[in-house]
């Protein structure tokens, strides 16, 4: 409990030792048990009314301090002083109750996206270690992580083999290995043991300074449902407070009996205070946007959250998005008698010095340490020629093959096909090709289940592109496309979308596609540790580059909303059926207090459900 | 410019909005989300006019919930 809380439990505390005390006093003691009553209900009541009285001396009348000030004065009125007492120690109970749920919640959810590092430990140049604060540790520096830190800044581990806890960044559960000359994104956590890392990154640029950027912002834009109780809360209030008077005065001038006219407009207005909408709601949003960054999903503002889940159409781009945005070997076909292993070596060797991104997947599927090459000769669009332990060797595409003369088989799956042929006997080829991420197929799948339409761009050969788009099960996709056809095929899309109220979302790398990212309703980056321009455009960020992230974002949306619709129409109900018995004659104090400040309660425990995804 | 500014002890949410919708109203603001939830204020406003715009928001936070401070 804050210092502030505990200041109101003690006050409820004394407050209802009094109130008790004063209970005993006799009805026949008049003005002076009055007097008494005042005690408890100065004690435990007096920052109502100084708001109350404040308000109204700047203008700002109807508030539920006025309510309660309203209410409670009526009852001294009417001589019911415990009830007076009664009804503020229920109410500032259930602020109390309200303040710690409250102030729970936040806790954990800010805890968890806190990833602030607190120091770093700096190896001076005599070995020395020596505690700093991150901002003073420059690119270049060597720094030291022990086991259970927080790496303070994006660095390279130079010295020492550890796990990596990327969990508090992606929550991704499983721990990555890490040794020398891998990448530390800085907001992880070292779990075992101890590195030496040189730093890449000042703070101010490392990943975990850009992260707390973007989540410090996030409650920036507020959702429709947030700004409608917020109106709505506005004019509410007073209108409650003149139905109120009508309530009190119309019977009383038809059927006299101002007394209980006047108790069932005090019970009206307690009940109507606005305190469970006006707290749940953005309680409801902020949970959720905590529960979504507790899976690496962070979401900028409870506007997106609204806009996640009236989703229709997910574009995607193709590669680093749906693929894994570089080229893998896919399936090598041997012929005349080479074995897989030959093949590769040949063609590997062959392409030794070439810096081609196809000559890299070769080589990295073969050890040509030995190899002796001489003579290698590019031709452009073509392949390459050499001489590799003194045979001759060609390796390219089926037009190489051709100039050559040599006698292949065409290839007829899909990627790209690269021939090879050995002292002009034709070895075999190896596909090449841009792989499916793992985990697309079934996360397409939920978006389908969850009546989400894919769309791909790309700016691949259809060929290749279908290969991917076949794959997935998407029906419209859109191939060698410019980058500016890009942006006009995505743009088509949205405002198509938008003329039937729909909500189009763009999800790609953040690579080259900063203008389709901001002009789509939803644009998400994925995988964007590091990439400034991503952040900046985008309004859903994965931390990671795991597709099966997109529909649990619009997964907690879909919760989100549903919980925040759930305690608009609860706590609106609950309200009108008490003010509508109250009308009636038939409820009392105990029934308005529980009506505001048990569905306040109700509302908030709701509203903490958003953070709990399963 | 954009400013974030903590709050201290915001502990009503109405309060919040109205404290909104009072900075809101203050000249040379051009947005402004009180955040009860973050305890926060994200200030976009007219760097000429920041301190002034401080010292008014200031103000009006006092006025509508006694007890809350804005750290600066």
């Amino acid at each position: 409990m804050t210092k502030k809380q505990k200041k109101l439990l003690y006050r409820i505390i004394i407050s209802l030792v009094l109130f008790l005390a004063c209970i005993f006093i006799p009805e026949e003691y008049g003005l002076l048990r009055a007097l008494a009553f005042l005690a408890p209900y100065i004690v435990v009541g007096y920052d109502v009314v100084k708001k109350a009285v404040l308000n109204i001396a700047s203008g700002r009348v109807f508030d539920e301090n006025f309510l309660m000030l309203a209410a409670t004065l009526g009852a001294y009125a009417l001589k019911e002083y415990s009830e007076a007492v009664m009804v503020l120690i229920l109410y500032q109970i259930g602020e109390l109750f309200q303040s710690c749920a409250v102030s729970k919640t936040r806790k954990s959810v800010t805890a968890l996206m806190d990833i602030r590092p607190d120091y770093a430990n700096k190896v001076t140049e005599n070995e020395e270690i020596k505690v700093v604060s991150p901002e003073e540790i420059s690119v270049g520096d060597v720094i030291l992580i022990k086991s259970g830190e927080r790496i303070p800044v994006d660095c390279v581990v130079t010295k020492g083999e550890s796990y990596i806890d990327t969990a508090a960044l992606t929550g991704e559960a499983s721990p990555v290995a890490v040794k020398e000359g891998i990448r530390l994104t800085s907001g992880c956590v070292n779990i075992s043991g101890t590195l030496y890392a040189k730093v890449i990154k000042p703070y101010s640029e490392s990943t975990v300074a850009k992260i707390l950027e973007l989540t410090e912002k996030s409650a920036e834009k507020k959702s429709k449902s947030e700004n409608f109780i917020t109106k709505f809360a506005k004019y509410y209030t007073p209108a409650v407070c003149l139905l109120a008077v009508l309530i009190v005065l119309i019977p009383t001038l038809i059927y006299g009996d101002f007394a209980s006219h006047v108790k069932s407009g005090l019970i009206f207005l307690v009940v109507s205070c606005p305190c469970a909408l006006v707290i749940s709601v953005p309680l409801s949003f902020f949970c959720g946007i905590g529960g979504a960054s507790k899976n690496g999903i962070l979401i900028k503002g409870a506007v997106y959250i609204e806009a996640l889940s009236k989703i229709k159409t997910v574009i995607f781009d193709k590669t680093g998005t749906l693929t894994k945005g570089k080229f893998e070997l896919s399936e090598t076909k041997t012929a005349n008698g080479f074995t897989e292993k030959e093949l590769l070596y040949y063609a590997a060797a062959a392409e030794k010095y070439s810096g081609h991104p196809i000559a890299a997947v070769l080589r990295n599927n073969a050890d040509i340490s030995g190899a002796v090459v001489e003579n290698a000769e590019q031709s452009v669009g073509k392949g390459i020629r050499a001489l590799v332990d003194g045979k001759k060797v060609n390796v390219g595409n089926k037009t190489l093959m051709s100039d050559e003369k040599i006698d292949f088989e065409e290839y007829s799956g899909t990627g790209t096909a690269v021939y090879a042929s050995v002292d002009g006997i034709y070895a075999g080829i190896i596909a090449v090709k841009d792989m499916i991420k793992d985990g697309a197929k079934d996360a397409l799948s939920t978006l389908k289940k969850y009546g989400v339409e894919p769309v791909m761009l790309t700016g691949d050969k259809e060929s290749s592109g279908k290969a991917v788009s076949l794959e997935l099960g998407i029906e419209k996709a859109y191939y060698e496309l410019l980058p500016a056809d890009k942006v006009e095929i995505a743009e088509r899309i949205i405002s198509e979308n938008r003329a039937e109220n729909k909500i189009t979302a763009f999800a790609g790398d953040g690579i080259n596609d900063a203008p389709v990212l901001s002009a789509s309703d939803v644009g998400i980056a994925m995988g964007v540790i590091g990439s400034d321009a991503a952040i900046e455009a985008s309004n859903v960020v994965l931390m990671d580059d795991n597709l099966s992230k997109i529909p649990l974002a619009i997964k907690i949306s879909a919760k989100t909303m549903r919980i925040v619709k759930q305690n608009i129409v609860f706590a609106l109900a609950v309200k009108a059926a008490v003010m509508i018995l109250s009308v009636m004659g038939l409820a009392n104090m105990w029934l308005a207090i529980f009506a505001d400040v048990g569905t306040a309660f109700l509302a908030i425990l709701n509203a903490i459900r958003a953070f709990k995804i399963k | 410019m954009v400013k974030v500014f903590k709050v201290e002890d915001l502990d009503c949410a109405n309060c919040a909005a109205k404290i909104e919708e009072g900075i809101s109203k203050l000249d040379g603001v051009n947005s402004v989300s009180v955040s009860f939830l973050a305890q926060k204020i994200t200030l976009d406003a007219d760097e000429s006019k920041l301190d002034r715009i401080v010292d008014e928001m200031a103000k009006i936070a006092k006025k509508i919930e006694p007890d809350c401070r804005i750290i600066k």
